[in-house]
């Protein structure tokens, strides 16, 4: 390997024009990623927007203050607080390089977030039985279409999740996988942080009328 | 083939640059924080603490805001130096867009409504 | 009996033979060309035995060089298809005065101009300016690809899915007839029943996908890929605008994927976001959809405002002028483009306090691009400018985009805006800054680029007519409609009463005509330039003694883009490196890293599109099969993890062995 080619040929020899050999690209699919959720962040941006201009239609139907169990809201939040922290535990653990102890708080946190959607189905189903249905006023096609987004890319976590499941059970800790766990992660604590101005914002204000 | 292939970007690895560090501490301090700030909230409403509708919804606002800076921070490790400071310049920066979106929206459909619904307001 | 009905409802939906347009004698014409074309074409793939190598060079590639190319191709394909539109409302426009209807009636002219809307911006000055960025922002940064290859792919895919979608809507059932930001609620299911305001919807959701990405994409390439040595000041000026370009992209697009959905729900689900009852608010799509709109038409402008920088400093031969303050005024633009939408709606209501702000800002706004200009005209200021067919584009686009974004400032004064809002003022407004400055733009780049990405360049003849053309055209077109917008004609009439305008829109006609000229030049340039390419080959590959990296390499560059990575040490790097005698490197070559081909590109789109075409008509069986697969194909693709490999070093040394040797240190008069 000679090296007058990896050097700058001509009598200014100061300047190097070329980085000789394989130049190292850093990786950027964790700033992407966060990209993606900045891009996520100003849907529901919209989404919140719309649900405020919209919450006081309430079309002579049931309000807020009308339908909102705060007892089961409060349960849900708890599952999905808890859910943030067994994640986190599942870090700590891929951090030790635990192949183990990464499934195992990964799947428990996977149950939390199935608790999750169960509550919130069932609330959903509770309220449309009720003749409180997406249908009914405004307030409530802006809630239900809110809250269900949230719920939505929750249940697309749980898909991700347990395709993780399968794929580190499979192929181990390797780099591709612990950017995949970083980037979940990054995406699960993203929801909690929707859901603090979904049950400040939606919920509790929303009871309160 | 594939061992190869997936090794070598293991070793990559080790050049890489910091991927954020999580501890258990940092972990429980978020979380012991989050649930007090959830807590608090949800029983100002539930019991009807204070009298006054526009009180409790400011109280519960600002407490939103510092839960989610707690997120920002213990869980999803934000400082001002990972990935060059990009992630918290973009962070900013959608925070920013979400106010004027959100505050601009109301804003403008307060006026709107005001004065192509009247009756209604 | 009743259970085989409801199965073929479940499959076909509201497909049926009707939704055939076979009574409609001009679309009947155009499916019967689009057809023998169609099958011309197919016909002569097959035979070349092409479809192997168009599938693994083109259709597969993860190479932002060849997504690039596809990206223009897609464009030019759209573009003939929006000025068809074009020239049949010119046509309806100039002769359908008092007794006479015309030939169109007005449900189809509406569909026609809604299409044309939706395809101008969406699929052609959007793939334009996409296309121009996936070619040359890795090549101007040193790198070998961008941040993501195979998402890039992916990107492109979607982005001719939602075409397809689009162009179907033609041939099988109907396009909406709204106008191309689709107000509810005309568009609600009450009014707009049928599939066409499903066509529009579907069509953009999926292409919104491809767009999202690809700015999260190049936002990550520019940050994370730069050559060593290249800090963000001193990035050539068009990746600057890029990277503010997909910035924009990542922040607005969002909310036209929120808004759209919104809209679907209404009319899917029976919701009421924009309902004219229980509590819906056809304001607020206005509103939502506008913090979208307005920061997508500075997605248009930025990258041609960075292309025409480069073009004004290699064709003066001097370097830019005032780069920090240009780089300083596309991030104040990038900033300020999120504070100005009301005032596409000054008329809807808000009141005299929110008008007067957005009438602010949005004169506000149009400083830096004037600052912009200045610059362009300091850097062309005692250099040695040579008038070349990217020259000419760059100095029609000066004036004309003046004019228009004075017209603009116009329109800005809300008592003003009163009197012209949805007036042909409008019209000839924005068409004089998308033309004079997006379209000029993208024809001034491609002649610039062109050698680059071909080897040879193109032919000055065939530049020059389309480029006069164009212009004459242009001014024909358009500047009758200031006049009859002042006047008071409103836009998206198919009819008039009043005979006194006609000369105005015959006109206009003829400037239309000009301009159908003008684009058979463009494209017979690309002909004539292939037949005469061995005369007009560039053997350098910096055959305008370029100032940026992207002209250190071949002519097309090689796969790797760069045998080794650049090291940069001042804005202007390659003409840098030029005035240090640099020389290309003759040995020494390492193996470079590469990513694979990929067909889960094509295949996710390809679902992609027929879930949008379940959708639009109520085929719930195929919508969810093909839903599920979408998810399948999706999770699927992340099991693969063998995604690259290597191209030998001795791979490499031949390649580079080919280029011819005093490229560095030639420099051509």
């Amino acid at each position: 390997m000679s090296h007058s080619a990896t050097m700058n040929a001509g009598e200014t020899g100061k300047l190097e024009f070329l980085v000789p050999g394989e130049h190292h690209v850093p990786n950027g699919t964790l700033l992407g990623f966060w990209m993606y959720l900045m891009s996520d962040c100003l849907i529901f941006a919209a989404l919140f927007a719309t649900y405020g201009v919209l919450s006081q239609s309430f079309a002579g139907g049931p309000t807020g203050g009308d339908l909102f169990d705060l007892q089961l809201v409060a349960l849900n939040t708890a599952f999905l607080l808890f859910s943030s922290i067994t994640y986190g535990f599942a870090m700590l653990q891929m951090q030790q390089n635990k192949k183990m102890g990464t499934l195992v708080w990964l799947a428990i946190t996977g149950l939390l977030g199935a608790a999750f959607l169960g509550v919130e189905l069932y609330e959903f189903y509770h309220m449309i039985h009720q003749g409180a249905g997406p249908q009914r006023s405004a307030f409530l096609s802006s809630f239900f279409t809110l809250v269900g987004t949230h719920g939505l890319h929750v249940t697309f976590g749980l898909i991700w999740l347990i395709t993780l499941l399968v794929q580190v059970n499979k192929h181990g800790l390797i780099a591709a996988n612990r950017r995949r766990l970083f980037c979940l992660s990054m995406f699960w604590h993203f929801l909690d942080v929707i859901w603090i101005g979904v049950f400040t914002f939606v919920y509790l204000m929303g009871s309160m009328t | 083939m594939s061992e190869h292939s997936l090794h070598d970007t293991n070793h990559h690895d080790h050049h890489e640059e910091e991927a954020p560090h999580a501890s258990f501490s940092g972990y429980m301090i978020g979380f012991l924080a989050s649930v007090f700030l959830t807590a608090i909230p949800f029983v100002l409403v539930m019991g009807d603490v204070f009298s006054s509708d526009g009180v409790t919804s400011l109280i519960i606002l600002a407490f939103a805001a510092v839960q989610i800076v707690v997120h920002m921070v213990y869980f999803l490790h934000m400082n001002f130096h990972s990935e060059g400071g990009w992630n918290m310049l973009s962070l900013l920066f959608t925070a920013v867009l979400l106010f004027i979106t959100l505050f601009g929206s109301l804003w403008v459909m307060y006026n709107m409504n005001v004065n192509m619904m009247p009756g209604m307001m | 009996m009743s259970e085989q009905f409801d199965l073929t409802k479940l499959i076909f939906g509201r497909l049926s033979l009707e939704s055939i347009p076979y009574h409609d004698p001009i679309i009947i014409a155009t499916f019967l060309m689009v057809a023998v074309g169609g099958i011309a074409l197919l016909v002569a793939v097959t035979r070349a035995k092409l479809w192997g190598y168009l599938w693994r060079e083109w259709f597969t590639s993860i190479d932002h060089k060849r997504i690039g190319v596809m990206y223009m191709i897609l464009g030019v394909v759209m573009m003939l298809r929006g000025f068809a539109d074009a020239i049949m409302m010119r046509i309806q426009q100039a002769i359908a005065f008092g007794d006479s209807m015309g030939y169109l009636p007005p449900d189809h002219y509406d569909q026609i101009f809604t299409a044309h809307g939706v395809i101008m911006i969406f699929f052609v000055a959007m793939p334009f300016v996409v296309g121009l960025m996936n070619y040359i922002v890795p090549l101007q940064i040193g790198a070998r690809d961008v941040a993501f290859p195979f998402l890039n792919n992916f990107s492109f895919w979607m982005t001719a899915s939602g075409a397809v979608l689009i162009m179907m809507s033609l041939f099988v059932g109907e396009f909406a007839k709204s106008g191309w930001l689709a107000y509810p609620p005309l568009t609600g299911i009450m009014q707009s029943p049928g599939v066409g305001v499903d066509y529009y919807i579907w069509a953009l959701q999926i292409a919104g996908v491809g767009t999202l990405l690809s700015g999260v994409n190049f936002v990550v390439t520019i940050v994370k890929m730069r050559a060593p040595g290249m800090s963000l000041m001193k990035m050539p000026i068009f990746t600057w605008t890029a990277l503010c370009t997909n910035i924009l992209i990542v922040a607005a697009f969002p909310i036209l994927t929120a808004v759209l959905t919104l809209l679907s729900l209404d009319r899917y689900l029976d919701m009421n976001f924009f309902t004219n009852d229980l509590g819906g608010n056809a304001m607020m799509y206005v509103n939502l959809i506008w913090i979208w709109g307005h920061p997508e038409v500075y997605i248009l402008i930025l990258p041609l405002f960075g292309v025409f920088s480069e073009i004004v400093a290699t064709y003066s031969g001097k370097r830019l002028f005032g780069y920090s303050s240009m780089v300083y005024a596309t991030v104040v633009i990038t900033i300020l483009s999120y504070l100005v939408w009301l005032h596409h709606f000054f008329t809807m209501g808000s009141g005299a306090t929110v008008n007067s702000f957005f009438g602010i800002t949005t004169m506000i706004i149009s400083i830096p691009t004037g600052a912009k200009v200045f610059n362009w005209l300091f850097t062309m200021y005692r250099g040695r400018i040579r008038f070349d067919v990217p020259m000419l584009w760059t100095v029609g686009f000066m004036v004309t985009f003046v004019i228009g974004g004075m017209t603009g400032v116009l329109l800005a004064v809300p008592p003003a805006d009163f009197v012209l809002h949805n007036s042909l003022f409008l019209i000839a407004h924005f068409h004089n800054v998308i033309i004079g400055g997006v379209l000029f733009g993208v024809f001034a780049a491609i002649a610039y680029w062109y050698p680059k990405m071909t080897g040879y360049k193109l032919d000055e003849f065939w530049g020059k007519m389309s480029f006069w053309f164009w212009l004459v055209g242009f001014y024909l077109a358009f500047m009758p409609l200031y006049v009859l917008g002042l006047m008071g004609v409103t836009r998206r009439m198919s009819h008039f009463d009043d005979p006194s305008l006609q000369i105005w829109f015959q006109i206009a006609l003829l400037g239309a005509i000009l301009i159908g000229i003008g684009i058979f030049c463009f494209l017979f340039q690309f002909y004539a330039s292939y037949r005469k390419r061995d005369q007009l080959r560039d053997e350098t590959g910096d055959p305008w003694d370029g100032r940026t990296l992207e002209w250190s390499t071949t002519s097309p560059p090689p796969k790797y883009n760069f045998a080794f990575t650049p090291r940069v040490h001042d804005n202007d790097a390659w003409w840098q490196m030029k005035s240090h005698d640099y020389q290309h490197p003759k040995d020494g070559f390492v193996p470079i890293h590469m990513p694979k081909n990929t067909a889960a590109g094509i295949v996710i789109a390809g679902i992609s599109t027929v879930l949008g075409f379940a959708l639009i008509w109520h085929m719930w069986l195929i919508a969810g099969l093909s839903f599920v697969g979408l998810i399948g194909a999706t999770v699927a693709h992340t099991f693969n993890y063998k995604r690259d490999y290597y191209i030998p070093a001795e791979e490499v040394a031949l390649v580079e062995a080919q280029r011819s040797n005093d490229s560095g240190s030639e420099v051509l008069a």
